[in-house]
């Protein structure tokens, strides 16, 4: 008789213990992280307080208020906001393309190539890892200062007759740094990529009449195309909802990214609706850039199975 | 082949400098000067940023000498004896403190959860948690503002509000690590536990966690070195100026009152991630080696994709 109880102790037990496990777990994140998701788009569908003017957030999906969402919609199309959106992707898009010109022989070069520097040199790209994204900013502010050591380089060399504002709202410093900030988290997923790849497919190819740039182009990159791929995102991310580079590195509304928008907003008092409404568009962008990698990751593996 | 192979790398130094002097442009050598050329551009502006919190005067761009003077010597405007920049070192190091004490737990316990767990909440349960690895910090960030100002009014904040914060976007990456260690363990010892007569709490005691240890520890120090990094939660949460962080300070010094000073305090930042994440490596290391596996520990960071 205790030979079935003791199966069923077994069982329940089992049911029960390992959920109870990822209780805590579970029950934090739906507190502090699906809760305050929640609050965004309360805060977006907002009514203003009559007395002090100041935007409450609205809880209650009945009672929303749309008005200055629809306002910052149509504001992103035509207004002010469509400029800095256009400037935030633009920024993006050419810091994204740099990337990856820096990153993917340098990825390819450690992956399969360094032999017995590979461990060294794979230890000096993941430490920028764990240096302070805001200190390699401040390092690069102390260098482009006027009297800094690229100034006075350049000038040493000829580039330069008169030392430049680097600091002052410069496209191209914004997008160094941005470069700089994030490239080495596109290096590390490209490395793994490149690293999977079969040293045999190569020789096959390469056996099989593919001289050494063919079999580049018609191997090893389309084999690297994930990595590529994840790279990006991975980095893409980020820099949608960056506001500090612009900040430290030219400090002039003329580099605001859209994120500065949505900081300056928050922090204001009447600000609070438009900073909501702005953090949902950032968010709907980022959600489809993520929905096509999962997407074409999904497509990649039926491929790889078929 | 391979006779070949040890030719070369059985070379000087000196002898492979002067093959690479003379024809820059080969193959695989274009590759090693670019590898090098970026390890050295990612790295040399923090070196030099480092350099300038030991120069002696107040200049960061003419170097005066070394000293400690910005460390602790100077009475007023060192990192030791600036208030402000004093609080932030603290802030910076007691909220990484109690977020890995926190995290850390929770963590494991969602892993092993997660892992372990077969029913109907385990899919989106695990959903939940790789969501906070891929929303923009500034969604966060902004979330978080909002639902301690206008739900959780209970929490004040600054100190409160960034731990719980903090606890929130590290607990992801500690289920990362341990997910991976758990499944590279498997459950056969566990369950060889129980058929030995264990009871199923004390195959997880006894058996389990010690197989886990070397995972803990690195999500330790993993989650110390997020959490001391961040700057856009904390700062999204900071109350007042005494909840600033290092790198807080960093983001409102760097422009308005750069000095020597604030290169100390972001190195003193540097030193304490590389430490954490240099013990993080050295004891898993050493467990490999305990367990003879292959390969390095530096490339088990390279593979974690954070």
């Amino acid at each position: 008789m205790s030979k079935i109880d003791d199966e069923r102790g077994v069982v329940g037990e089992r049911r029960w213990l390992w959920p109870s496990f990822a209780l805590p777990g579970i029950l934090w994140l739906i507190v502090l992280f699906v809760t305050p998701l929640y609050a965004i788009l309360a805060m977006a569908m907002g009514v203003s307080d009559p007395i002090f003017g100041d935007t409450l957030p609205v809880w209650n999906p009945l009672r929303w208020n749309t008005s200055t969402f629809v306002e910052v919609l149509g504001e992103l199309f035509t207004g002010q906001l469509g400029v800095v959106f256009l400037r935030t992707l633009v920024y993006v898009v050419v810091a994204t393309a740099l990337s990856l010109l820096i990153g993917y022989p340098v990825a390819y070069y450690v992956a399969r190539h360094a032999g017995r520097y590979r461990v060294l040199l794979l230890m000096l790209i993941i430490a920028p890892f764990w240096i302070n994204y805001l200190m390699r900013m401040l390092a690069w502010v102390n260098l482009l200062t006027t009297d800094g050591y690229v100034n006075q380089i350049l000038m040493f060399v000829g580039a330069l007759d008169a030392p430049r504002e680097w600091l002052v709202g410069k496209h191209e410093t914004v997008v160094l740094g941005l470069v700089y900030g994030y490239v080495p988290f596109l290096i590390l997923p490209l490395f793994a990529a490149l690293d999977r790849i079969d040293q045999r497919v190569i020789e096959a190819a390469r056996d099989l009449g593919a001289s050494p740039a063919q079999a580049f182009l018609r191997v090893t990159l389309p084999l690297s195309s994930q990595g590529v791929l994840a790279g990006c995102v991975i980095i893409m991310l980020p820099m949608f909802g960056d506001y500090y580079t612009a900040t430290l590195l030219s400090g002039s509304p003329k580099t605001n990214m859209i994120s500065k928008l949505i900081e300056q907003n928050i922090n204001a008092s009447s600000g609070g609706s438009t900073g909501a409404a702005l953090t949902i568009v950032l968010m709907v962008f980022v959600g489809l850039l993520m929905t096509y990698y999962l997407y074409s990751v999904a497509r990649a593996t039926r491929e790889a199975r078929s | 082949m391979s006779a070949q192979a040890n030719t070369t790398s059985g070379k000087s130094f000196l002898g492979r400098l002067q093959t690479l002097w003379s024809n820059p442009w080969g193959k695989p050598r274009f590759l090693v000067l670019f590898t090098w050329a970026y390890v050295l551009w990612s790295l040399v502006p923090v070196a030099i940023a480092v350099l300038f919190g030991f120069n002696a005067g107040r200049s960061r761009s003419t170097w005066q000498g070394f000293s400690l003077r910005w460390y602790y010597q100077d009475p007023d405007l060192s990192v030791l004896h600036d208030p402000s920049l004093r609080e932030a070192l603290i802030q910076s190091l007691k909220l990484a403190g109690l977020t890995m004490l926190i995290a850390t737990p929770l963590g494991v316990a969602l892993a092993i959860g997660l892992a372990r767990w077969s029913g109907w909440g385990a899919r989106p349960s695990n959903f939940l948690m790789l969501f906070p690895l891929v929303t923009p910090e500034i969604v966060m960030g902004v979330a978080l503002f909002l639902v301690f100002v206008y739900l959780f009014g209970f929490v004040q904040l600054g100190t409160q509000a960034q731990l719980l914060g903090h606890v929130t976007f590290t607990v992801s990456y500690v289920v990362i690590i341990v997910r991976g260690r758990l499944f590279a363990v498997g459950r056969e010892y566990e369950e060889a536990a129980m058929d030995l007569g264990a009871s199923q709490w004390q195959a997880i005691r006894m058996v389990l966690l010690p197989m886990l240890t070397p995972a803990i520890w690195a999500s330790l120090m993993i989650a110390f070195a997020i959490s001391i990094d961040d700057f856009v939660i904390t700062a999204f949460l900071m109350g007042d100026q005494s909840s600033a962080t290092i790198p807080v300070k960093l983001y409102s010094a760097a422009r308005a009152a750069p000095s020597p000073a604030l290169n100390a305090l972001a190195s003193i930042l540097l030193f304490a991630s590389m430490l954490a994440i240099t013990v993080a490596i050295l004891v898993m290391g050493r467990y490999r080696k305990k367990e003879g596996t292959q390969g390095s520990a530096v490339e088990d960071f390279a593979r974690l994709d954070l």
